[in-house]
């Protein structure tokens, strides 16, 4: 039994939680970080074209199915279930799993995963030449969210990504911006240059997506053929058979699924899925959402080893890395019920001008605006500034699979980072807030402020307001404000009534 | 029956002609308005700012104003306000402690309803030039407000009543479903970004050569008025980035299999938007361009209870009529 079976949730306040680390920290404040991306031409013309396709692809699959919105229904109410139960359900797979010849390790945060890995990395794959370990990688967000690639490195351990917009990402030592298309931010160009720049062997290359992929390819395959050891992540465990399984569109995942002789994968503890049936539900919910296919190309299950075909020595390390942290907050758990399938970044008027990058973590968009500060505690550097980057449109909500209520928990996070980081005067606009509640706690005291409007009509000369002073000049530096009225609707109303009394009383 | 008339701050304060509009389209309908005079504010700039504590007593204070009086019903020019009603307030007062302000709350906000929906749910209202004799011989364009269409999920019943006046002549926005930016505290929290994503719309609604643009929601059409303003004064939006993407998809009626194409991908920068032709397919034919020196001019946002309540003999007058605009919105 481990420590992470237990049931923690009430005995427990979350604070005393450990939060967790890695690539999932805004090291500025939002508004700090976005400041550059915004003004990125390129970035924003690239992201705009990228997400308003797949948008329409996804609209597309999805308006197909009558029965879309009980399928939604039935993804929340079994990961509902599953986050409800996660202890015995954990229990439940460690047992299926080890029965089935695998090996499971428990990783309380980054830094223990991490090691976890290196180890099993530094037993089972060779030193070559150079002197270095090399590993295969399928495309993984919990391998990103712990930093792996850069603490294997550390390591004397070269990871390769196969995946092919992560291979761009790597080669063009950039970060992931998308979960589902992590170089969303370059377009074929870009590409062609970095494919030009760190693949000697490519030659010339045009911007062709075919040609690009053909040089991805060859790139790729000899390492299929010789490595030893390959890490992925998984999209879904099943409890009731000990399954992992990972969703792709090219192929290479299964090539790594498959080739090695090491398997090691490392998922997050919220990723199971109670029996296998459920992947009924789920294997329709996740590719429509996510790429706009009705299915996608590879699917593929493994239960812990089979003898003579494919990996026999499997591995599957646990992360928590503020998982449980996330489950005990009654408000806004519900974001570990994500399937990371970004149709809520698809979607997102935010996300669509400031890129990924902006969000600071692994996880960008309307659910990493969610999911980073809850996983770290709103104290985290920058991380209580994230749920405040959302005009509150609700269309992250509409998109869900799984229904995650966005919007609330965005509200209810804001809630949580004024009580962590606010005084009731840090700021401006928390002072003018607090002026305003004591006015719009009464109304005597708000129609009291509006006798004042006769006066400020006055001041303002009866114009159209172009220029305010300290946080009102966020408002004014790109929009106007109409000139103030000379009365209240509410003056107007006690006028016309007084009139209407005269009326009667001349009658 | 008798109307409680909410008339939120924002219409309170900035738009009472807004609130006179639907104080005569209610009363054309032969209903007793009346005002609660304690009446503020809804408490949604506190809630969507974190401030619980603080947002407690503005829900008090609109609770004892809504039952210190009785009515039939409450009707309320805006959607997001109606919204924060039903799926604020209650959730609000109940992580503050306070379970009969949230059981109060929630039953205030049960009978209380956005303008349209009223119209259209309770009165059956349809044809808006038959019942209410409504009539604005003008190009208008319409921007549905997030919390209308995602919270109160008002569908077409915004958009139909205001199709349906006299010899309105209705122009589609592209991406009309994209967020202005508004976002309450969003705008001053994040301006940048509320910027970009304003100066997209604002864009859109230029290209559909409307008079003005009209919705539900005073506080978005403040914002687009502002920056709509802002660009025919200046060209310009000085706090935003100088780069504007619009993606504009449209649906082909004439696709054999039904399906959607992509018609249309417009990318203007901020000094060529004499490249923007998007939103022009399905209306009537274009009038002579009133463009200056690349900006159109007189361009307003109006709330759409002041298009409702326009009629043949007292008429709202339009930009090009020389009605008075400020701040890019219609007085």
């Amino acid at each position: 039994m481990t420590f992470l079976g237990m049931p923690l949730l009430p005995s427990k306040r979350r604070s005393d939680l450990p939060g967790g680390q890695g690539n999932i920290i805004e090291a500025g404040t939002f508004p700090e970080v976005s400041h550059e991306h915004l003004s990125n031409q390129q970035l924003r013309n690239n992201i705009g074209h990228a997400t308003s396709t797949i948008r329409s692809k996804r609209a597309d699959v999805v308006s197909e199915l009558d029965d879309w919105e009980a399928l939604r229904d039935a993804g929340e109410t079994t990961k509902n279930e599953v986050m409800e139960n996660l202890p015995e359900y954990l229990a439940q797979f460690e047992e299926a799993f080890t029965a089935a010849g695998g090996i499971i390790h428990w990783a309380r945060d980054a830094d223990e995963a991490n090691a976890i890995v290196t180890e099993l990395v530094e037993d089972n794959a060779p030193v070559l030449e150079t002197g270095r370990r090399e590993v295969i990688k399928v495309k993984s967000m919990a391998t990103q969210e712990i930093g792996l690639n850069e603490h294997l490195e550390a390591e004397g351990i070269d990871a390769f990504e196969t995946d092919l917009a992560e291979l761009i990402v790597q080669l063009g030592e950039d970060k992931p911006s998308h979960i589902l298309v992590p170089a969303i931010h370059r377009n074929r160009d870009e590409i062609r240059e970095i494919f030009m720049d760190k693949m000697p062997d490519a030659g010339e290359l045009t911007n062709e997506p075919a040609v690009l992929a053909e040089a991805a390819r060859r790139h790729l395959r000899h390492k299929f053929l010789t490595t030893k050891v390959a890490i992925s992540g998984a999209n879904f465990g099943i409890a009731e058979t000990g399954t992992l399984g990972v969703v792709e569109s090219e192929g290479n995942g299964r090539m790594c699924l498959t080739l090695p002789e090491t398997l090691i994968t490392v998922m997050g503890i919220e990723k199971l899925l109670p029996r296998f049936a459920d992947l009924e539900v789920f294997l329709q919910l996740l590719p429509r959402s996510s790429t706009g296919e009705r299915m996608n190309p590879y699917t593929s299950f493994w239960t812990g080893k089979s003898e003579g075909d494919g990996p026999q020595n499997v591995h599957l390390v646990l992360l928590d890395n503020g998982r449980t942290r996330a489950l005990a907050d009654e408000h806004g758990r519900t974001a570990l019920n994500c399937i990371r399938c970004s149709a809520c970044m698809n979607v997102c008027p935010v996300y669509e001008r400031t890129g990924g990058h902006a969000y600071g973590s692994t996880y960008p968009g309307p659910i990493g605006a969610i999911l980073s500060p809850l996983l770290t505690g709103v104290e985290e550097q920058g991380n209580g500034s994230l749920p405040y980057a959302s005009s509150l449109c609700g269309a992250c909500y509409d998109v869900c699979p799984v229904k995650i209520n966005i919007p609330e928990i965005l509200v209810h996070l804001r809630g949580e980072d004024v009580k962590a980081n606010h005084s009731p005067v840090s700021s401006q606009l928390d002072t003018a807030l607090t002026g305003a509640s004591w006015m719009m706690g009464d109304g005597k005291r708000m129609a009291a402020a509006e006798k004042g409007l006769p006066l400020a009509h006055k001041v303002t000369g009866g114009e159209q307001i172009n220029a305010l002073p300290g946080i009102a000049g966020a408002w004014t530096s790109s929009r106007d404000i109409p000139a103030l009225p000379e009365k209240s609707f509410r003056q107007l109303w006690a006028e016309e009534d007084a009139d209407d009394r005269d009326e009667e009383g001349q009658r | 029956m008798r109307i409680a008339l909410f008339a939120t701050c924002i219409v309170d304060a900035m738009y009472p002609e807004v609130a006179q509009a639907t104080v005569s389209i209610l009363r054309r309908l032969g209903h007793e308005v009346i005002f609660p005079e304690g009446q503020s504010c809804c408490g949604q700039m506190h809630i969507n700012s974190g401030k619980f504590a603080q947002a407690e007593p503005v829900i008090a204070n609109h609770v004892r104003a809504f039952t210190s009086t009785e009515w039939d019903v409450a009707v309320a020019p805006s959607a997001s306000c109606v919204a924060s009603l039903g799926h604020q307030q209650p959730m609000v007062a109940a992580r503050m402690g306070n379970d009969a302000l949230a059981s109060a709350a929630a039953e205030v906000a049960g009978r209380t309803y956005e303008l349209t929906q009223f119209l259209t749910d309770v009165q059956g209202v349809t044809d808006a030039a038959a019942d209410l004799g409504s009539y604005f011989p003008h190009r208008v364009t319409y921007h549905p407000s997030c919390h209308g269409m995602r919270l109160l999920r008002l569908g077409d019943r915004q958009s139909s009543l205001v199709r349906s006046v006299e010899d309105i002549d209705f122009v589609e926005l592209p991406l009309a479903d994209s967020c202005c930016g508004f976002g309450g505290t969003f705008s001053v929290k994040n301006p940048e970004v509320s910027s970009a994503m304003l100066a997209d719309k604002v864009r859109t609604i230029q290209a559909t050569e409307a008079d003005v643009c009209t919705g539900g929601d005073a506080s978005c059409l403040l914002h687009i008025g502002g920056g709509m303003s802002r660009f025919d004064r200046t060209g310009h939006f000085d706090g935003a980035p100088d780069v504007t993407t619009v993606h504009v998809k449209e649906t082909s009626p004439t696709d054999e299999r039904g399906h959607s194409t992509e018609t249309l991908t417009t990318v203007v920068g901020a000094d060529d938007d004499d490249h923007l032709t998007a939103g022009r397919r399905g209306t009537s034919p274009a009038e002579p361009s009133r463009t200056q020196s690349g900006f159109r001019v007189g361009q307003a946002a109006v709330h759409l209870a002041r298009i409702l309540a326009s009629t043949k003999e007292d008429p709202l007058r339009a930009p090009s009529e020389g009605a008075e605009v400020s701040g890019g919105s219609l007085r």
